[in-house]
């Protein structure tokens, strides 16, 4: 499939050059979770407790940033009128440029994501917990976040109703996200439990996210 | 091979653009089409390459594969060039041609051949409008398709780049293969077959039944 890994190079390379949206995802995650100490003040148990919510809030914001853009650059300069003419599933067309977008955006969060988690007085065991659900996770975000892209890809100002129409979808991933991070810190519940639940919600958005988009895509071009 | 149409219907936003279309091409011919501003040119261009539902009537390809559609065999040139200008001018060509596969050989000849080869590593950003036509261009020489769907290629090109639109475009068709364009200006091809799409609105056909028959041909003009 050489027109899946052309485009898969393309949206990697367009995402690390200068104003790609690699940068500017873990920018703005560092800065959402930097503010929350200012904001609570230098009360650490606090901070620990709710740490790996700030962190996949934070996660979650940030991922959604530059998606509106996903699709919407390539419907104004005339790219997806091609991708749609072309022989290439569109279905595998948006995975690969969902895949390519989690890599370029949600992997360096991930590795930011214990460094970050000194700010809000988490351990190792919580960072680790932290890396586990949001390698997990985060594509989940991106896939679901990949449907709105979608449905937004027409609208100049698409950035606000796709936050309005996914938000509200990620809610289960972020339960789970953060039920998943503070079993492993303090328990009750077993980790196994809220993980493999994440684990379930990723692997069906894997599936619904790239058809849900292109049917939308379709839609949106005619 | 040869690609007809037959009683085709345009309708855009529940008015009719154009009703009744007939045309007929075959292999080393070309169509031009011509009309006013809104007569539907670019909707008869998107509608072959599968872009914009038939309202009414049908397209047929005779003698092509018939396991792709018309739109996969065909190369859509639009009023957009899909650049990226973040990209340099060689990787643009790459991803479109690596996209739409399989290439044949030389991609340097494909930049060669329309005059951008000492520019293939700047980014498409610092082109002209002149210069971002000619590189879209080479994406039709890069990947072989059998049918041409141009949307007004020649505007924005100069003299020179004028000359080598028609050249490409005689020996696409020397090469069998089959063009249909929109346009305003003569492209120069000899023997072309002319559609005016004026005739077959049905605001035209409201005009001329005031007019009473002798106007009938000036009163679709502008």
């Amino acid at each position: 499939m050489s027109a899946l890994t052309a485009i898969f190079i393309r949206d990697m390379r367009m995402s690390v050059r200068v104003g790609g949206s690699a940068l500017m995802g873990v920018l703005f995650f560092l800065v959402v979770v930097t503010l929350v100490p200012f904001a609570l003040g230098p009360d650490l148990a606090l901070l620990g407790r709710i740490g790996p919510a700030i962190l996949w809030l934070a996660a979650l914001l940030a991922s959604l940033l530059a998606l509106d853009r996903l699709f919407a650059t390539d419907h104004e300069d005339g790219s997806l009128d091609l991708i749609l003419t072309s022989r290439a599933p569109l279905e595998l067309v948006v995975l690969a440029k969902g895949f390519a977008h989690w890599l370029t955006t949600a992997v360096p969060l991930i590795v930011a994501a214990p460094f970050v988690g000194i700010f809000l007085n988490l351990g190792f065991r919580a960072a680790a917990a932290m890396v586990l659900t949001l390698l997990v996770g985060t594509p989940a975000l991106t896939f679901i976040g990949l449907i709105g892209a979608a449905i937004a890809v027409t609208l100049r100002r698409g950035g606000l109703l796709l936050a309005v129409l996914v938000l509200p979808l990620t809610v289960p991933v972020l339960i789970f996200g953060v039920a998943a991070a503070n079993a492993a810190m303090t328990g009750p519940v077993p980790f196994g439990t809220p993980f493999m639940a994440l684990c379930g919600l990723t692997l069906a958005s894997l599936v619904v996210g790239p058809f849900a988009a292109a049917a939308a895509l379709r839609l949106e071009i005619e | 091979m040869r690609l007809s149409g037959t009683d085709l219907t345009c309708r855009r936003g529940g008015r009719d653009i154009f009703t009744g279309l007939n045309f007929s091409v075959a292999s080393g011919e070309a169509l031009m089409v011509s009309g006013r501003n809104g007569a539907g040119k670019s909707s008869l261009l998107r509608m072959i390459g599968g872009l914009l539902g038939i309202a009414e009537g049908s397209l047929d390809l005779e003698g092509g594969d018939s396991d792709l559609t018309i739109g996969e065999q065909a190369h859509y040139l639009g009023h957009q060039d899909a650049l990226k200008p973040a990209l340099s001018v060689a990787e643009n060509l790459e991803f479109w041609a690596g996209f739409l596969g399989p290439v044949i050989p030389s991609r340097g000849a494909a930049l060669a051949a329309v005059g951008l080869d000492t520019l293939a590593d700047l980014p498409a950003g610092y082109l002209s409008a002149g210069q971002r036509r000619r590189l879209s261009l080479a994406r039709l020489l890069a990947v072989k398709r059998p049918i041409w769907l141009l949307d007004e290629p020649a505007s924005t090109l100069d003299a020179a780049g004028q000359r080598r639109l028609r050249d490409f475009m005689r020996s696409h068709l020397a090469a069998g293969g089959l063009i249909i364009a929109a346009t305003h200006a003569a492209l120069g091809i000899e023997g072309a077959q002319e559609l005016r799409l004026d005739q077959l609105s049905p605001a035209f056909a409201q005009a001329t039944a005031s007019l009473g028959d002798g106007d009938a041909l000036t009163a679709g003009e502008p």
